[in-house]
């Protein structure tokens, strides 16, 4: 099974509760998917620094003094937020690259969920609520984000198993469903230099976007590249610095409901994670058609 | 007439069977509308808050009305067996899933395999209708004012899928008995699915079926008839290498 949801905020003044709308979205999934949970929220950009999320399995001993010591290795001023397991690092954008490179480095035990101009990720072993009260999901601001709720079937019940998957600056996806040739295309991109966390087919789906969207490709059109070039079932949803996306194999057995307001886009995969948005009694509800790319932008 | 003014106030006496789903839970409805005996005064109920709660009304052996008001989850109705379900908003997958006997109507959507194996009653959606509407269905019959997804009617047994608007790709695929009536376009059909010859017979039961389902202002003439060629009822011995 698993559960997925979205979240594309049009009207400004919902941006503060972001994370409290999405949050209540995920829980309301809770019983499609028990093993693990997580979320990626995308933030107002500040201009001026990037943000790594990571997460330690011992985050006492790895995030003490990280952030002295990240700002002596990089050379400019870091700062490190500890939530629970996960820690959001900032600093200088033109510097994320040599930051991720020195976490590495400095404490080989973290592990990087995502990294980007605007977006947080967290995700955990657990139930959605436990998740989203862990990192205090309900309290963040942003202008969309994306959530899963897991039951594994392709690889193991683990933090690093868990959805969403960032592949690339500010880009995630959460996927429902399973895809039957992510080896094969996994060797491929690993062929191109791309690196892997996983042995996770939605990995794979996740790196697919974001070798496309490097080659110069939108979302739009780099989702419809996953209707020729993966096999499976899936639905997906897709997260990026200004964008949000839907897309749904031909086949399309795994579920998936929209709504759009003036106010937002949200998706489903029931109607259940809808229920409580508002003005959801007013709203166009209707059911993504299969093989069918929907992208929205700010 | 009196008759009717009595019962119409008998009814409106045992209306109040109202299950507010925010208040009580899905099990308590359900096990309220399974503890009906033949003859039971209480005919009409109401469910209020729905918030796409699965297997709302399931199971339900007597002739009573349930009106959802709002949009269901999975398998809504699901092996109906004589009750007149209406939902006052959109199901979701499975909606009359095995249905028996009885009447479902859905206001808005419905999602995939609406009437899937359904036996008997008459399932009418009033939006439109995803994938797989009426997959294996037995006997029952779905009337859909909109459209219809892929793979609609596959392996379709007996019974009579209607269809206002258009139908995806692979109509019938491996379709039996089952009578298919499609007035728009049909994106393509399925293995062994053919367009047939409407003659009076199926006139008169679209006729009826298009009635029955409370559709006005549309002629059964402007439909089509699709059905089974039946070349895949025994096996080809030319098909032989194939296996």
């Amino acid at each position: 099974m698993c559960g997925i949801v979205g979240l594309f905020l049009k009207d400004k003044a919902l941006e503060p509760k972001l994370g409290a709308m999405l949050s209540e979205m995920l829980i309301s999934l809770s019983d499609r998917g028990p093993d693990s949970a997580g979320i990626a929220i995308y933030g107002a950009p500040t201009g001026n620094e990037a943000k790594i999320t990571v997460q330690s399995a011992k985050p006492e001993r790895d995030f003490r003094g990280l952030d002295t010591e990240l700002a002596k290795a990089i050379g400019v001023p870091v700062s490190v937020a500890v939530k629970s397991t996960h820690a959001v690092v900032r600093t200088k954008p033109d510097k994320i690259d040599e930051a991720r490179e020195a976490i590495q480095a400095l404490r080989p035990d973290i592990r990087i969920m995502g990294a980007g101009d605007v977006v947080e990720i967290y995700k955990e072993v657990g139930l959605p609520e436990a998740v989203v009260e862990r990192f205090d999901v309900r309290h963040m601001t942003g202008t969309h984000g994306i959530g899963h709720t897991r039951m594994a079937t392709e690889s193991a019940v683990t933090t690093m198993g868990a959805h969403p998957f960032s592949t690339g600056a500010d880009q995630c996806l959460v996927h429902n469903g399973s895809l039957s040739n992510h080896n094969n295309v996994r060797r491929e991109l690993v062929r191109e230099g791309m690196t892997f966390e996983t042995e996770n087919d939605t990995e794979v789906a996740a790196a697919y976007l974001s070798s496309q969207m490097a080659h110069g490709k939108n979302l739009g059109e780099a989702l419809e590249g996953t209707l020729s070039d993966l096999d499976g079932f899936f639905t997906f949803v897709v997260g990026t610095k200004n964008g949000f996306g839907v897309v749904r194999d031909p086949i399309a057995c795994k579920p998936a409901v929209m709504a759009e307001t003036d106010q937002y886009v949200a998706f489903g995969s029931e109607y259940r994670a809808l229920t409580k948005l508002p003005g959801i009694d007013n709203a166009r509800v209707w059911e993504p058609e299969p093989a069918t790319v929907y992208f929205w932008e700010h | 007439m009196p008759a009717t003014k009595l019962s119409k106030t008998a009814a409106r006496d045992n209306a109040s069977q109202v299950f507010d789903l925010d208040a009580m839970s899905l099990r308590e409805l359900n096990q309220a509308l399974h503890k009906l005996t033949p003859g039971s005064n209480e005919t009409a109920w109401e469910v209020l808050n729905p918030k796409g709660s699965h297997s709302v009304a399931v199971g339900v052996d007597q002739p009573v009305t349930i009106d959802v008001r709002g949009s269901v989850g999975y398998y809504c109705g699901g092996m109906n067996d004589g009750a007149a379900i209406t939902v006052h908003g959109s199901a979701g997958p499975g909606v009359g899933e095995n249905m028996m006997s009885g009447s479902i109507t859905i206001k808005g959507d419905a999602s995939q395999y609406a009437g899937a194996t359904g036996r008997g009653g008459l399932l009418v959606i009033e939006g439109n209708a995803s994938s797989r509407c009426g997959i294996s269905m037995k006997g029952i019959d779905i009337v859909v004012r909109g459209n219809i997804g892929h793979m609609s009617a596959f392996m379709a047994q007996s019974g009579n899928l209607v269809v206002l608007g258009d139908a995806g790709d692979a109509l019938g695929d491996s379709i039996y008995e089952a009578r298919l009536f499609v007035r728009g376009k049909v994106d393509s059909l399925g293995a062994d699915c053919i367009a047939k010859e409407m003659r009076a017979e199926h006139l008169e039961l679209l006729q009826g079926l298009l009635d029955r389902a409370g559709v006005t202002g549309v002629k059964p003439a402007e439909f089509k008839r699709y059905g089974s060629a039946r070349t895949l009822y025994n096996f080809n011995i030319d098909n032989a290498d194939a296996y």
